[in-house]
C-alpha cells in the first residue's frame, strides 16, 4: 500500500513539473531508483542529468522522479512521462527493465534508454559501464592491502553485473595474493543504510580488513571508519569525504558524456536504438583518486594497471580462468567474451576459488 | 562452511546495536495504540527524528542534544497527526499514511544541505565493574548509552501501564473511550499525549539511525523500519515485554543471518534473507495473540 501511494505522490508531481512542458523543447526524462541524495549510483546519474541541462541550456529541459519502486510502478511513471511528451527517457535502474520495453512498445515515437538491461528493441536503446574494470583494479589494491587475508564483499541482488564485479574483484586480488579470502553478503537491496552498515560490521568481526560494496550508500564506509583499520572503496560515487582512509580509492560513474551524447542525437534526429558497454577508456567508468594511505608501489602498480585496461592491453577476464566448479571457462590467452553462451552480460557463476554459491 | 569464525559475543552484543532503532519506534506506537489510537505515521516520524537529531547534533556538537531535538521533532510532527485525527476528525489510518509521506518529504528538503557530513561521535558506554566482567560484559554493558535509554524506556513504559493510576486511565481511554468520557476523563488530552510520546519515542529511533547506527544522513535512511516497528507492536500483543523479544527477536535474527552468510552457510541466502521476519512472526503468532485495545483506530467525539 505504501508503494503505490508513494508512486502517487511522485506520480503526482511528474504531471505538475510536467505541466509546463513546451512544444519546441526537447524534454527528457529520468526515473530513478533511489532518492538523488544517496551519495552514490542514483547521486551520478542525476549529475548526468543536470550536465545535460547545462550543456543545453534552453533548449532542453529535463524531469525526473526519484525513489521509484522497481516492478509495475515504474511503468506508470515511465508511461505519464511520455504523455506529459518526454521526447527521450532514461530508467536508471536493471528492475526498469521490463517496464522500459512494456511502456516504449505504446510510445513508438518516444526514444527510451535503459540501464544496465539487456533488452533492446526499436525505440530502447541498452547501456552500461563495465564497472568490472573498475572492480579489478579494486581488487588488484585491496589483495596487497588486506593483512588479515579476508576481504568482505556486500553484495545486492545476484544479478549479472554484481556476480562480474566479485570475480573481477577476486582474480586480481588473488593474482597478487594467493591466500586470500573472500567472504560475501548479500543484502538483498540497493540502497539500506542500516543494513549495509550491519553487513559491514559482521564482516570486520569476521575478520575483513577490506571491505568492497556493490551497495548505494555510504554506511559502510561509515562502519570501517568506526572499526578505525580497514579499507573501503567508494562505489558509484567518489565518497572522498571518507578519505584518505578508510576509503582508498572508488569507482566512479560518469553518465554525462553519454547522455548528452543522447540527448544531442535526439534534438538532430540521429537517434538510433543502440547498445552501447563502455569501460575506463571512455570514460564511462572513473576510478577515483588513490589515496596516500595506499603504499606507493601499490598505488603505482594500481595506476599501471589502468592504464593498461584503458589501452586495451589487459581484459581483466583473461585465461586461463576456471569456473567454481573446476571446469574450463576461459583457457589460456583467451578473453571473455561480451555475450552468448558464458559471455560477460548473463555472467552467473563464481570463478574457482570463491567459496559459497550464487543465489539462484 | 566455518562456524568457528562466527564470535557469539559480538554477535549478541551486535543484536542489542541492531534492535534499539525500532524497539525505540514500537515502543511509542505501544503507548499510541493503547491509547485507542492507530498511526501509521511511524516511519514518517522516525526519518524526520533521524534529520532533526542529525542537524541538531551537527550544530550543536553534541549527540546528546541531537537526542533531544530528535525526540522534539518527532513529537512536533506526531502533534499534527494528533490535531488532525482528535480534532478535526480525520480517518487515522489515511492520516497516518499521509504523515509517512510528509515525514519523507519533509526530513529530505530539511536535510538538503547534510548529506556527507559526519556525525560527531557518541562514545560507547564502558561500564566500570559490569563491563569487565567476561562473557556478559562485553555483550551487556559495552554499548553506546541509547541502548539503556531504550531499555529503561520499555521498563518505564511497563511499569507506567501496569502499575500507575495515570496508565489505568490511558489504558480506560484505548479499551473505551465513551465510558472513560463518561466517567469524566479527558479524552482528547490523554490522546494527545499518547501520540506525542509515540512521536518522541519514533524520533529517538530514527536519530539512533542517523547519529549512531550508520551515523550519517542519507534521504529515505530509515527503509521501512517504522513498518516493522508497527508489526512488532502488533505480533506483541500489545505487551511491552514481548515487544522487547520481539525486537530483540528480529534484531537477533538480522544479525545471524548475515553473519551465516559471511561464514558460507549452506543455507540458500533467500531463506537467510527472509528468517527475521519469518522469525519475529512464528514466535510471537505462537505465543498467542492477545486481543487489541477496543476502541483502537476508532474517531472519539463527546457527542457520539
Amino acid at each position: 500500500m505504501m508503494k503505490s501511494l508513494l508512486t502517487g505522490a511522485t506520480f503526482a508531481l511528474g504531471l505538475t513539473t510536467a505541466a509546463f512542458a513546451q512544444d519546441e523543447t526537447t524534454k527528457v526524462g529520468f526515473i530513478y531508483v533511489g532518492p538523488v541524495g544517496d551519495g552514490g549510483w542514483t547521486y551520478e546519474h542525476n549529475q548526468g542529468r543536470l550536465a545535460v541541462e547545462e550543456h543545453f541550456g534552453d533548449a532542453v529541459e529535463t524531469v525526473f522522479v526519484e525513489s521509484v519502486p522497481e516492478g509495475p510502478d515504474a511503468e506508470r511513471v515511465m508511461t505519464q512521462m511520455a504523455l506529459d511528451g518526454a521526447d527521450l527517457i532514461f530508467s536508471t535502474s536493471f528492475g526498469f527493465m521490463d517496464p522500459t520495453i512494456n511502456v516504449a512498445g505504446k510510445f513508438p515515437d518516444v526514444k527510451f534508454e535503459h540501464a544496465t538491461g539487456y533488452k533492446q528493441a526499436d525505440n530502447v536503446s541498452v547501456y552500461s559501464a563495465r564497472f568490472y574494470e573498475g572492480r579489478a583494479v579494486q581488487g588488484h589494491i585491496a589483495g596487497q592491502m588486506t593483512e588479515s587475508n579476508v576481504i568482505g564483499y556486500i553484495a545486492s541482488f545476484p544479478i549479472p553485473e554484481v556476480i562480474r564485479g566479485i570475480n573481477a574483484a577476486y582474480l586480481q586480488a588473488k593474482a597478487v595474493n594467493p591466500d586470500v579470502e573472500f567472504k560475501i553478503v548479500w543484502a538483498y537491496t540497493w540502497f539500506d543504510p542500516a543494513k549495509e552498515a550491519e553487513a559491514a560490521t559482521v564482516l570486520i568481526e569476521q575478520g575483513a580488513d577490506v571491505i568492497l560494496q556493490h551497495t548505494d550508500s555510504t554506511a559502510p564506509q561509515a562502519a570501517a571508519q568506526a572499526a578505525g583499520n580497514v579499507a573501503t572503496f567508494g562505489q558509484a560515487s567518489d565518497m572522498a569525504e571518507f578519505g584518505p582512509y578508510p576509503r582508498v580509492s572508488s569507482i566512479i560513474d560518469n553518465w554525462s558524456p553519454y547522455y548528452i551524447a543522447r540527448t544531442q542525437a535526439v534534438i538532430d534526429g540521429t537517434w538510433e536504438s543502440t547498445s552501447t558497454w563502455d569501460g575506463i577508456a571512455p570514460g564511462m567508468v572513473g576510478i577515483g583518486e588513490i589515496t596516500d594511505s595506499v603504499p606507493a608501489e601499490i598505488k603505482a602498480s594500481a595506476e599501471a594497471m589502468i592504464e593498461s585496461i584503458r589501452s586495451g592491453e589487459m581484459h581483466p577476464f583473461t585465461g586461463p580462468i576456471n569456473k567454481q566448479d573446476g571446469s574450463v571457462w576461459l583457457a589460456e590467452g583467451e578473453t571473455a567474451s561480451d555475450y552468448g553462451d558464458d559471455g560477460l552480460a548473463g555472467m552467473n557463476f563464481y570463478v574457482e576459488g570463491i567459496v559459497g554459491d550464487v543465489p539462484q | 562452511m566455518d562456524l568457528s569464525s562466527i564470535n557469539p559475543i559480538l554477535l549478541l552484543a551486535s543484536l542489542m546495536v541492531a534492535a534499539t532503532p525500532i524497539m525505540l519506534a514500537a515502543i511509542g506506537e505501544l503507548v499510541v495504540e493503547r491509547s485507542g489510537v492507530l498511526n501509521l505515521g511511524v516511519e514518517g516520524m522516525m526519518i524526520t527524528g533521524a534529520v532533526c537529531g542529525f542537524i541538531v547534533s551537527v550544530s550543536t556538537g553534541s549527540p546528546w542534544i541531537g537526542f533531544i531535538g530528535a525526540a522534539i521533532g518527532g513529537a512536533i510532527l506526531a502533534s499534527l497527526f494528533g490535531v488532525l485525527t482528535q480534532y478535526l476528525l480525520s480517518n487515522q489510518v489515511a492520516t497516518g499514511l499521509a504523515l509517512t509521506l510528509f515525514g519523507l518529504g519533509l526530513s529530505a528538503l530539511m536535510g538538503q544541505g547534510y548529506i556527507g557530513i559526519k556525525a560527531p561521535s557518541f562514545p560507547d558506554w564502558h561500564i566500570p565493574l559490569l563491563g569487565d566482567i567476561p562473557v556478559i560484559g562485553p555483550i551487556v554493558f559495552q554499548h553506546d548509552p541509547m541502548v539503556y535509554v531504550g531499555l529503561l524506556i520499555v521498563l518505564a513504559v511497563w511499569a507506567f501501564l501496569k502499575f500507575s493510576r495515570a496508565g489505568l486511565i490511558l489504558r480506560a481511554v484505548g479499551e473505551n473511550h465513551d465510558a472513560a468520557h463518561a466517567l469524566g476523563y479527558k479524552v482528547k488530552r490523554v490522546r494527545m499525549l499518547a501520540i506525542m510520546f509515540g512521536g518522541a519515542c519514533a524520533g529517538l529511533g530514527g536519530a539512533y539511525l542517523s547519529l549512531v547506527r550508520v551515523p550519517q544522513w542519507t534521504e529515505g535512511m530509515t527503509a521501512g523500519a517504522g513498518w516493522i516497528a508497527l508489526a512488532i507492536v502488533v505480533f506483541a500483543s500489545w505487551k511491552p515485554g514481548r515487544l522487547l523479544l520481539g525486537a530483540y527477536l528480529f534484531g537477533g535474527v538480522t544479525v545471524l543471518q548475515l553473519n551465516l552468510q559471511a561464514a558460507g552457510m549452506a543455507i540458500p541466502v533467500e531463506y537467510l534473507s527472509m528468517a527475521p521476519y519469518l522469525a519475529t512472526t512464528v514466535v510471537l503468532v505462537i505465543m498467542r495473540a492477545g486481543r487489541a485495545p477496543g476502541s483502537l483506530g476508532r474517531i472519539f467525539h463527546a457527542s457520539r
